[in-house]
């Protein structure tokens, strides 16, 4: 820093950008290294451009923080201005409707019920086959696995991770689906007569349902899941385990006794933020579900749309704001809904889950 | 204790530790087996899928155009031509958001770590979970909104970085938070009793210590942002030859290349696809090599 000019100008010290908030630092000046007593006046000079430094520094970071605060005000903010014009000039339902008709501006009809249902009903599914899957993998990491193999096998589990969603798609849509066919028929064919496994409004044949976009979604948000879990497993404490050992407990026994109702909180938040991961999932679901003309019937064998893909499908069209409006809100509807269910997660999760 | 010597004279009817009974050791092993199961299930579509994408895509990496032309002015049913295009797009739009966010990133958990006291940081670290939760194409969504339609600027790559910027700043304060935690509190402490500033003690003596750490969560976050589709679908248009302005036009991106050469009905159009998936998958895992060789060649001590 400069030490010419600074003196006299500490309070008009410069704030950077963002910074609305200056009380709630107050309390935490106190926390400073005390300033040393000036003695000559060259000394005093340095004090005092230190302060500027110090305080330049402070509100930097305090700025960054504040600004991430913002970006999430503004999110919702941007995206509620753009929506309410189209929310006005909607001529359906916005929340019963199936219709998604923008092409007309005049004529607007829109609603985001069978959106809201793939959406629901694919990331459900791929909760209900991510979850216990996801725990043994956590236990297999943390009590079962030779204690050398610990790491690489968790690497191995965090390379699902790195797999871009839209190499997920690709497969799910070009292998894993024409592979799952025979088996969806099968399920479909003997279990029709549960409303899950009824024939949907999309051909089987093609792998194009919910069905296969469920079990690619389970698969992404295996790791995620089992990340979490897996370090709130690994903070049980070892007196708790030791002393379940000790008392004869069998591995089972001692895992049951001990670190699942120790994790169980960490395990239920850790599934709440991979439900909020499908939720918002967008290409994989895009390029997987086929497109179907007649309403959802809430079958796994039903194609359509989630809320992520819909947008994403439309994209390229995005040019009159009332048309564009229709899907920000259907964007703004899917911010609330992956916002409540992370703020849910994180609550359950408490302090064990940070990720 | 009074029975004692009684019952230590009396001969033993039975052991002391008595054998762990069937129905225990069955529940023992059946857990043992699904545990076990379920990992094996895991690596299931892991190597099918890898598998899938190597066996598929490794016949176009390997043409001699791949790595060093664009897809100008090939046709659609024609084997020829590369991605260097949609490489340098994926690259240049990770690049800028990372010059965006490692900053807010870097500060925003010196912020938690070093200053936060109270409500707002309490705030920031709610803000900073729900924001790694915000699907990317919300995020995609809200540039839109805010760039696009309000501000009036064209899709551009750019925009495309603005949206990747909200991906990875939660990713980055998350790794640097972590790291700047484990930082023991002696060396600020030391630095402070020299009578260094708290600034200086952060820039000199903080985060030098926790410098890897933070260079490995960076990479990863790189790495995570690189193969995001949604913000290239709804912030950029496709561009089948090379932009190096990143300000305007068109420009292609690996996901992107794949959304487009997908609509392609030819095997052509199928070879690149893998290809590109290919291709990208590398990518990605070479910013994670990059990340788990920095973590390996240097890390904090903490005790």
């Amino acid at each position: 820093m400069n030490n010419r000019d600074v003196t006299k100008s500490r309070p008009g010290a410069p704030v950077p950008s963002g910074g609305q908030g200056e009380t709630p630092m107050i309390g935490a000046m106190s926390n400073d290294p005390p300033e040393p007593p000036a003695r000559t006046l060259g000394e005093a000079e340095g004090a005092a451009s230190r302060r500027r430094a110090d305080l330049i520094f402070r509100w930097l970071a305090t700025g960054s923080g504040i600004a991430v605060v913002l970006s999430i005000a503004l999110i919702g903010i941007f995206l509620l201005i753009q929506s309410v014009p189209s929310l006005a000039a909607n001529k359906a339902s916005f929340l019963f409707s199936a219709e998604f008709l923008t092409t007309d501006p005049a004529n607007l009809r829109f609603g985001i019920r069978d959106l809201l249902a793939v959406t629901v009903l694919s990331s459900a599914f791929a909760l209900l086959l991510a979850m216990p899957v996801a725990l043994g993998i956590a236990l297999f990491l943390t009590h079962y696995a030779p204690a050398g193999l610990r790491r690489p096998l968790a690497y191995v589990i965090d390379v699902l991770a790195a797999v871009p969603s839209i190499v997920y798609g690709l497969w799910g849509f070009l292998v894993l689906g024409p592979a799952l066919v025979p088996f969806a028929e099968w399920l479909n064919q003997s279990l029709s007569w549960f409303p899950l496994f009824a024939t949907g409004n999309v051909s089987i044949a093609g792998g194009g349902t919910i069905f296969t976009a469920g079990i690619v979604l389970a698969i992404m948000i295996l790791p995620i899941i089992t990340a979490l879990t897996r370090d709130a497993f690994r903070q049980t404490p070892a007196r708790h385990i030791e002393g379940a050992l000790a008392l004869g407990a069998t591995r089972w026994e001692m895992i049951r006794t001990t670190v699942l109702p120790f994790g169980r909180s960490a395990y239920v938040g850790a599934s709440m933020l991979g439900l909020g991961r499908a939720l918002g999932e967008t290409v994989a679901v895009l390029i997987i579900l086929r497109t179907s003309a007649s309403a959802s019937g809430f079958s796994l064998f039903d194609g359509g749309y989630t809320f992520a893909s819909k947008i994403a499908s439309a994209a390229s069209e995005f040019s009159q704001p009332l048309p564009t409006g229709a899907y920000i809100a259907a964007g703004l509807v899917l911010f609330v809904l992956t916002f409540v269910v992370n703020a849910i997660g994180r609550a359950i999760a408490g302090e064990k889950v940070r990720g | 204790m009074t029975t004692t010597d009684s019952l230590v004279d009396r001969p033993a009817t039975s052991p002391a530790f008595q054998p762990i009974s069937g129905g225990r050791k069955t529940k023992n092993l059946f857990a043992t087996v699904l545990v076990t199961l379920a990992f094996l299930l895991a690596l299931v579509p892991l190597g099918w899928l890898l598998v899938t994408v190597v066996v598929n895509g490794f016949e176009a990496i390997t043409t001699s155009t791949w790595w060093s032309h664009s897809l100008k002015g090939v046709m659609p049913d024609e084997v020829n031509g590369g991605v260097y295009h949609a490489i340098y797009g994926s690259v240049i739009q990770s690049l800028i958001c990372a010059i965006i966010a490692v900053p807010v990133g870097i500060f925003t958990a010196i912020y938690l770590v070093e200053y936060g006291r109270g409500k707002l940081a309490k705030t920031v670290t709610f803000m900073v979970d729900i924001l790694s939760g915000v699907p990317s194409i919300v995020a995609a969504l809200f540039i839109f909104a805010l760039w696009i339609t309000a501000f009036g600027f064209p899709k551009s790559a750019l925009a495309v970085s603005f949206a990747l910027v909200l991906l990875m700043l939660p990713v980055v304060v998350r790794s640097t938070e972590e790291m700047l935690r484990l930082v023991p509190d002696q060396l600020r402490e030391a630095s402070y009793a020299l009578g260094v500033p708290k600034w200086k003690t952060i820039v000199r003596v903080v985060l030098p210590t926790a410098m890897s750490g933070m260079v490995t969560g960076v990479m990863l976050a790189i790495a995570r942002v690189m193969g995001e589709t949604a913000p290239v679908l709804v912030l950029v248009g496709y561009s089948r030859s090379i932009n190096f302005d990143a300000f305007d036009g068109n420009m292609a991106s690996l996901p992107l290349l794949i959304m487009n050469e997908l609509m392609n009905p030819e095997a052509a159009g199928q070879l690149r696809v893998w290809g590109a998936a290919l291709t990208l998958i590398l990518l990605v895992m070479l910013f994670n090599l990059v990340a788990a060789l920095v973590s390996r060649f240097s890390a904090v001590r903490s005790k």
